[in-house]
This record gives structure tokens, sequence and C-alpha cells, in this order.
């Protein structure tokens, strides 16, 4: 099983990321299981989501203490303690920031990638939500599931010119990240 | 086919393939899903209903009472604070024996104020003469929802389907939805005996004085404990129709050669499965107390044999006295044969997250002196050193 936490702020859609994995994952046959834990629920205010990927049914309803990956869509949000607590050490992160990443692995200690995906999602999509550009960044890493699987996700939710620029941001950023480098991570955090 | 499916959706579209004619509903954390769901199935022409918004909880009951009493299958959903602004109507409705469904997306009640899942909003009207079935997960959720308007007209008793709120209610995951056929074939068309019709006029709701109050109580009393035999004929209908088995009272997942047993209602239990399976150890007994009204004696007299400790883990309290479903639980056993010691823990309260490791705390415990109830996951850095003092 696979355990991933996304952090970000209230109206990022943090929790619309999290069902979007999962349904990937689910439309390939496998099992999965997102959900929210809903702070004060407002607009700013820090919230986690959480996603787990499995072979079998899961049956825990626990959050996520130990994940594998996190996703941070608010880099400020990696000062917090909650953000990085438990991240295992095989693990790694994907965060929205515009800064070098080895300069951002020093300062979490941990193995981060790192892409500037609120100005990436401004201009595609005329807004700044960066959950699809760092969650199509998270497959292309991990080749957890196919992009396909994001994009058929996404139909599920959007449709017309908003789909349409979301599908074009998902191969943007696949294009510029490197594939399945994080696979070994995935064997190493799967057990 | 599985579909990854939020609860709340899926819940709304099991709601949509029984069918109702009248949805009334108020919008309350966390059920506001499930109503929102429907609301869009009915705007989007995919389920014909009377879609009724009120202004309150209070009304949302009414509502769905005087739809059912006029011949229409009924439905609505609420939590919390909209559960105790019912509870008057909720009282009515099950006196009045009247077939209804309600999905109670459960959430602890105010004060303090806190918008999260425990059972303490269902509990507070256990005795209101609904019966009352817990799901331990979405897939229950979806076939007890379906299940409940047969056993609910069968019975011309009101159903409270328990889901723990977030928890369940905001989880996506695979989940198979039955066709329309399968559901037809499940569950006939409502065809309330009393219903009202001008054509044949009678009273519903009469005073009853001193000299009747008591029959019709007892009647009731009598009503739900035969619930039972619905609960279980609907269980086994549905699993011939759906392909998937459920315990119509209590789910039991362990080995006989256990002698410790952990007793709990809605979605910990998973939590315990995997638990069980993290930490192995001495095999241990696990069991879903899926009805609560009817209370199942005998099925947990059957289920408890043999085991020496039962502990009873709840998301609810009855300050004052103890947990709530260890009471009835004590008051169940204490006359059976060798009846196992009972531990009654809270855990979950207010939203609070019940870890794996809530397991072995819980085999630790009992080898220890304790109240005879107490939030295991009770946090002692949260706690104020002057109550001690006291």
């Amino acid at each position: 099983m696979i355990e991933i936490r996304i952090h970000g702020r209230g109206g990022q859609g943090n929790v619309v990321a999290a069902y979007v994995l999962a349904t990937a994952a689910i439309e390939q046959g496998r099992y999965a299981q997102a959900f929210p834990a809903f702070g004060a629920e407002r607009r700013g205010a820090p919230i986690a989501a959480f996603v787990r990927l499995a072979e079998e049914p899961i049956r825990r309803r626990c959050q996520i203490a130990h994940p594998a990956f996190v996703i941070i869509q608010d880099e400020a949000l990696a000062a917090l303690p909650d953000t990085l607590d438990g991240l295992r050490s095989e693990g790694a992160v994907v965060v929205n920031s515009g800064r070098d990443a080895g300069a951002l692995s020093a300062a979490m200690g941990h193995t981060v990638y790192a892409l500037p995906a609120t100005r990436l999602s401004a201009e595609a999509l005329g807004r700044p939500m960066p959950n699809t550009a760092l969650l199509a960044a998270f497959i292309t890493l991990t080749a957890l599931v196919p992009l396909t699987g994001l994009k058929n996700a996404l139909a599920q939710r959007f449709k017309g010119d908003v789909l349409a620029r979301n599908l074009a941001l998902i191969d943007q950023v696949a294009a510029a990240t490197p594939a399945g480098v994080w696979k070994e991570r995935v064997n190493a955090t799967g057990a | 086919m599985r579909q990854a499916l939020e609860g709340s959706q899926a819940i709304a579209r099991a709601v949509a393939l029984c069918r109702p004619q009248v949805v009334a509903a108020y919008p309350i954390t966390p059920q506001t899903h499930i109503v929102e769901n429907i609301a869009k199935l009915v705007a989007d022409a995919q389920f014909q209903c009377e879609f009724v918004s009120v202004e309150s909880e209070f009304s949302a009951a009414s509502v769905v009472l005087g739809a059912a009493c006029a011949g229409s299958r009924a439905y609505t959903a609420s939590a919390s604070q909209g559960i105790m602004l019912m509870s008057e109507v909720l009282y009515n409705i099950a006196g009045l024996r009247v077939p209804l469904v309600l999905t109670c997306a459960n959430r602890a009640v105010s004060a303090p104020i806190n918008i999260w899942n425990d059972q303490q909003d269902s509990m507070a009207v256990r005795d209101a003469g609904w019966l009352q079935l817990y799901c331990a997960d979405n897939q229950e959720a979806v076939d007890t929802t379906i299940q409940a308007f047969r056993i609910a007209e069968r019975c011309e008793l009101p159903v409270m389907v328990c889901v723990d709120g977030f928890t369940l209610t905001h989880t996506l995951e695979p989940l198979e939805l039955p066709s329309q056929e399968a559901v037809d074939a499940f569950l006939p068309p409502y065809a309330f005996s009393r219903a009202l019709d001008p054509r044949a006029p009678l009273s519903l709701g009469t005073l009853v004085g001193p000299d009747y109050f008591t029959e019709s109580r007892y009647l009731h009393h009598q009503a739900v404990l035969a619930a039972e035999n619905e609960i279980i004929a609907a269980a086994r209908d549905w699993s011939s129709i759906s392909g998937r088995t459920s315990a119509p009272l209590i789910r039991i997942d362990g080995s006989d050669e256990a002698t410790v047993g952990i007793l709990t209602l809605g979605s910990v239990f998973g939590t315990l499965l995997d638990a069980r399976d993290h930490y192995g150890g001495a095999p241990v007994k696990i069991l879903h107390l899926r009805a609560f009204r009817p209370f199942p004696v005998e099925a947990l007299r059957a289920a408890t044999k043999g085991l020496s400790d039962l502990i009873v883990l709840e998301r609810a309290i009855s300050p004052g006295a103890d947990g709530i479903v260890a009471a009835e639980v004590r008051s169940a056993l204490m006359d059976a044969d060798a009846p196992p010691r009972v531990h009654n823990f809270a855990a979950g309260l207010g939203g609070r997250d019940v870890p794996l490791t809530i397991y072995p705390r819980l085999l630790e415990a009992i080898g220890k002196p304790q109240p005879r109830m107490i939030p295991i996951d009770l946090d002692r850095d949260q706690w104020p050193a002057a109550a001690d003092a006291q």
C-alpha cells in the first residue's frame, strides 16, 4: 500500500486532487481511498488530504501518519511542523515552488521535486490552481498510475474549455518532468 | 463494476435507486453532500421526485412524515444539531409507526461545538422508537440504505441508517452500485396500509389517554423487537440479488479460539481489522454491531460465547453513567451463561483520529484496573492539571 498526503490551503483543490488521484487508480481496477482532514472550512486555512493506493481492499480509516510521499501546494506550509511530519526516509516531496530543488531538499531533509505550479496554472488555466500541475509531476515521477488515468479522472469532473486547458497543462508538465525516476521509492515504501 | 465514488455521492445514488417520491432535507455538515447530490440528480432529471427545500430540520422531518402518511415513499438525512432539532418529530414518526428512511451522517453534538465524527447524535435518539443500523464502510452504507426502505415498509417503522460523518461520507473509494432492475426486484412500490385517503377518511396522531397509552407503547416495543426478522430477511434477500453478503445484526471477524473480543459500531471496525493483522499476537474476535435497535441480545450472546473479555469501543458517552453501548451490552450479557468481562472505552470523540495503535493500547489496558468507562485516547497533554486535583 502506498500512502500519500497532500497539504495545501482551503480553496486550492486539495480534496479534489486527492479524489482525482484515487479515481485514476480505481479506474485501473485497483483499490484506492481518498479523504480530507477538514480543519476550519475556510479559504486559506491549512488543509490536509489523504490518498491510499493498494492492490487489495483498504480497510483502515485512520489518517496517514507516515506517508511515502507528500505533495505541498503552498511552499510556505513546509515550515509548519505537521506538513513533513512522519514522512518516510525513503519517501519524497513534490512542492509548488520556483526555488531550486537542491536548496529545498537541504532545507526539508528529504528528496524534493519542485515546480512553479502556481505560475504554470495561471498561464495555462488563467487561475492559480496548482493541483493539476503537481499531480501531473507526481504521477510522471512515480508512474503510480498512467497519465491517461489522471486525464480520465479529470474528465469526470470538468468539461469543455476548463478540461482542455487542464489536459494541455498535464502534457506540458509531464514533458518537463523526468519520467519514472521515483519508481524505486514507490517499491521501497509500498510494503 | 466498481466505481470511484465519494460515500455521500454513493448514498445519494442508492437513495435515488429506491425511488422515493419525496425528499426533504436541510443541509448540515457532514450530511450536506448527500442532499446536494440528491438535489443534483433531481435537477439533472436523472431522478424524479418532489425535492422539498425546507427552513429547518424540524420541517424536514415533518414534511417526510406528512408525505409518507399521504402515500409517498420519503427520505431525509441529517446529523448532530439537526437530529436534535428533529427529535420531537422523530418520536412522532416512530410512534405513528410510519415507514421512513433517514441517513444520519454521524457527528458530535454541541457544546463545545464540533463538526466532526462521533455517534452522540444517533445515540441521543436511540429511545425514539426507530430502528438503527450502523455501517462499517461505504459499501455497507449503499446496501443498508436499499435494505432500509424494505425493512421500514414491511415493519411500518422508520429506519435510521448511521454512517460516520467525514470518515465515510467524505471518503472516495471503489464502490458497487446496483442496477435499477436489481433494486426494483428487491423493493416493491410503496404501499402504506394506513395512508391518508379522502375516499376512506381516517385520523392519524389522535390523543391517546392513559387507557390505551401503555398498550400503544408496548406494541411499539414489540414491533421494534420483531423487526429483527425483517432485518435478517432483507440482508439475505439483498445478498442473493447483489452477490454481496452482509451480516444483518452483528458482523463477526476472527477465530473461535479467541478469548478476547472487541465490539464496535461504524468505521472503526476496518481499522481494527487492519490493526489486528499489523500487530498479530493472540487471536482476537472483532465484532461490528450493525443493528443497535432492535438490540440483538441473542446474537450478541452467541457472538461472545467463549470470550473471557469483551472490549466495547464506542464513539459516544452518557455523562454520569458509562458508554451507551457498553451499558446495553453489560445488561444483555449479565445473565448469559459464563459471560465475558466487559471493558468499556470511548475513542474518536469529536473526530479525534483513531489510529492502528488503538489496538495494542486496548489489549494492554484491559490487563490493568480501569474506570467503568474512559476514553482510551485521552490526551494527558490536553488535560487540565486542576481537574486531577478535584
